[in-house]
């Protein structure tokens, strides 16, 4: 009924580019947009604001996976590692440099692209699950290192503190302003990530996924396009590790080690592999089953069960329901809550006149 | 309406409902404490037993009337051993307008750090965190009131060195470890004894996930024939540890291990109480059950008609939770008594906290005495060795090389 297709001419070929073609999209945009920038800061708590703050930085490090992962094919749980890697960098200048924000985030991923060409350099080679062997080897060989090599961990504790981030000279403490913050560079990741995978770039990833041989006959340069794949994906997640180390203050390899990147994996398998807001759906969910199941056995249990059994039995039934719900929605969609999303909003198209 | 969203529609209401009603019980004048707890990830074998033991003592307090009136409530969130739930876990629980928390493990706890600091949440962080975190002047709302490795590593040297005769020059001692952040963080110490007394030391990394010792322990026994071996492990490690010096015929009490490397489980795992015989182990609270309040733990169970739990069984980390527990309560009532019977502020529960001294819980804990600068509360350890079939008190409570010690705290970057 509201999301009308006809009637929208394009009479350019600028509207025809355009990353948002039809009218009812670009207002849900705007409106979504207005939520989160304007609405959500001003009327949530902050702990449910601490909770956006988790979600936008899993959904810059998603964003990062989901083009490796679901655009290019190319399976890679060191994930965690490269957004230490970010983690680090950033660290180190900002605390050796004093250098702002705007340049030490940048450099944080532009170190972790590095390490990721170096790291994706097998992919030419190795393909599905034996490369994904190899980037489990990068994993464990950056964690070594950063542990090993003090002057990268900045000594035995292997932490290197951080002041928070300062705009025009005020210094982001509190909640809501680091959640701006946050929400800033998530806008700029998602709206990239949109524009590259309609690019030459992207259809090129996407040729790689679909059939790497016949992507080659057509003239893709595969090994090109596939470094560039790691790279770009590595640069996010050394975003998103220095996003994460500004939140907290601190850079601390600890933070990123392997069930970090099977969490990523997570995200970008349940959302949706090859899909912007899959990648969304992904880190929201991710980030909030745990403390939604956790909410929800505790008041709910608290009928059946006294306290002190209440707080053996969450934990354990949490990860239970944590890995029964990831099953239910894979079996429900095997294609993630994108596709769920899409069928709900073909189904509301043609609403109420649908057959 | 198809079937399908039906179904969701109902998963939904059936939801909201009982959410709705769990959040309906009666509220009392309580005073909430926020607990992180890891029951369900890597390091599960500690938290199972260490957590209830906790609300055990909270039961205890509340048995016995509460303090001034004031209902305690342990609020414990799991938070898997990860730093985004545990992030999720301190917010969550500062929302819910908690006095004081205890954190749990160390990056969690090195990531928390500032919003202590910003949020004016006083925190205590046993065993776990940096060493440097003694210093209350440079982290003025953290805890770690247990020793911290530094003082663990101290003690250790200074058990050797009375075991050893009262002289360490030219004896030989070998330092094994996990090789992560906590594993290394003793050697600065060590180190510094090293040449203060005269020993020669060599360092032995496990990798994790130190479930095989077999090169370091040939190492250790046929190479570098050591006259002491402190092992500073965590896991499953020092049961392989114990098991493979006991194979190599090296004399288990010439062993000690740090605080971590120091439970029934790992006497167990070890391959029991005949295995790990002479094997000495460092506490930060005392072993056993020879202590009152355990037996006031287990008469309020009596009284409940019920028997006591199994996790007590598990002294060595039941009476860490006790310890812990303890703390926050007496820091609790220092509090109230600033405050004058009213709900205390996050300043007066640090206040109450500095105030800890005297409080030894009938030997359980050691003589703390924590002030505005040392929050660290002095870095007592004992030892308590294997033998017969428990766990033997082989010295009192002691602390050790404490110049060495603060010299490291203050200079720390």
């Amino acid at each position: 009924m509201f999301y009308r297709e006809a009637g929208a001419f394009k009479t350019n070929y600028a509207a025809d580019m355009a990353l948002y073609p039809l009218p009812i999209t670009r207002w849900a945009v705007v409106a979504t947009a207005v939520l989160f920038i304007v609405i959500a800061p001003m009327f949530f708590g902050e702990y449910v604001v601490s909770l956006l703050n988790l979600i936008l930085i899993a959904v810059v490090g998603a964003l990062g996976l989901n083009i490796l992962v679901g655009y290019s094919g190319q399976i890679s749980i060191g994930h965690g590692a490269f957004m230490s890697v970010g983690a680090y960098t950033a660290a180190h200048l900002v605390v050796a440099l004093h250098l702002p924000f705007w340049v030490t985030i940048p450099a944080g991923g532009i170190m972790a692209a590095l390490v990721g060409l170096v790291v994706g350099i097998p992919s030419l080679r190795v393909k599905g699950i034996y490369l994904c062997i190899s980037t489990l080897a990068a994993q464990l060989i950056i964690e070594w290192t950063i542990n090993h090599v003090q002057w990268i961990s900045g000594g035995v504790q292997a932490s290197i503190q951080i002041p928070r981030p300062s705009v025009f000279g005020v210094a982001l403490v509190h909640e809501r302003q680091i959640y701006l913050f946050l929400l800033a560079f998530a806008i700029i990741a998602i709206v990239a990530t949109q524009n590259l995978v309609r690019s030459r770039i992207g259809r090129a990833f996407i040729a790689i996924r679909d059939q790497d041989i016949a992507a080659e006959i057509i003239g893709i340069n595969i090994f090109r396009y596939k470094l560039y794949a790691f790279a770009i994906s590595s640069f996010y997640a050394g975003v998103a590790g220095a996003l994460e180390s500004y939140y907290l203050g601190i850079a601390n390899y600890e933070q990123f080690q392997i069930d970090v990147s099977i969490d990523y994996l997570a995200m970008v398998i349940i959302g949706g592999l090859g899909s912007v807001l899959g990648s969304v759906f992904g880190a929201v969910f991710v980030t909030l089953l745990p403390v939604v199941t956790r909410i929800v056995l505790d008041s709910a249990g608290r009928v059946f069960f006294s306290y002190s059994d209440l707080l053996s039995l969450v934990p354990n039934l949490r990860l239970v329901m944590f890995g029964g719900l990831i099953i239910f929605f894979l079996v429900v969609e095997p294609d993630g809550l994108n596709r769920l999303w899409g069928n709900i909003r073909n189904y509301f198209r043609m609403w109420p006149f649908s057959y | 309406m198809t079937s399908l969203s039906r179904t969701w529609l109902g998963l939904a209401a059936g939801a909201t409902l009982l959410a709705l009603a769990g959040t309906a019980s009666a509220q009392q004048k309580e005073i909430v404490i926020g607990d992180q707890c890891d029951r369900t990830g890597p390091t599960q074998i500690v938290g199972t037993t260490l957590c209830p033991a906790m609300q055990d003592y909270y039961k205890l307090v509340n048995f016995q009337g509460g303090l001034d009136g004031w209902k305690i409530r342990g609020d414990e969130i799991d938070n898997q051993y990860k730093v985004p739930q545990g992030i999720e876990a301190y917010e969550r629980q500062k929302q819910m307008g908690v006095v004081m928390m205890t954190l749990y493990g160390t990056p969690q706890t090195v990531a928390l750090n500032e919003r202590l600091e910003q949020d004016h949440m006083p925190t205590t962080s046993p065993g776990f965190g940096i060493s440097a975190a003694a210093d209350g002047t440079r982290y003025p709302y953290l805890f770690p009131i247990a020793a911290t490795y530094w003082s663990q590593a101290a003690g250790a040297v200074k058990f050797a060195k009375d075991k050893l005769g009262g002289s360490l020059k030219g004896k030989k001692i070998a330092y094994v470890y996990y090789d992560n952040p906590a594993g290394k963080e003793p050697i600065v110490i060590l180190d510094a004894l090293q040449k203060i007394e005269g020993f020669q030391m060599r360092t032995f990394a496990v990798p994790p996930p130190g479930v095989e010792l077999g090169a370091q322990i040939l190492d250790i026994t046929q190479r570098f024939h050591p006259d002491f071996v402190i092992a500073h492990l965590f896991g499953r490690s020092p049961s392989v540890l114990i098991k493979g010096l006991r194979g190599a015929g090296y004399p288990l009490s010439h062993v000690v291990g740090l605080v971590w490397a120091s439970a029934e489980a790992d006497i167990a795992a070890a391959g029991g109480w005949g295995v790990a015989e002479g094997y000495n182990t460092m506490q930060f609270a005392g072993a056993g059950d020879n202590y009152p309040v355990r037996q006031a733990i287990k008469a309020m169970y009596k009284k409940e008609g019920q028997n006591p739990p199994d996790t007590m069984k598990n002294t060595v980390i039941y009476n860490r939770g006790v310890f812990q527990a303890a703390i926050q309560i007496e820091a609790i009532k220092n509090a109230l008594k600033i405050s004058g019977g009213k709900k205390p502020t996050g300043e007066q529960v640090k206040a109450g906290l500095e105030q800890i001294h005297n409080f030894t819980l009938g030997g359980l804990v050691p003589p703390l005495q924590i002030t505005a600068a040392d929050h660290e509360g002095g870095g007592w350890v004992r030892i308590f060795q294997v033998h017969g079939g428990k766990f033997v008190p082989a010295t009192g409570w002691y602390r050790a090389y404490r110049d060495v010690v603060e010299h490291a705290v203050k200079t720390a970057e």
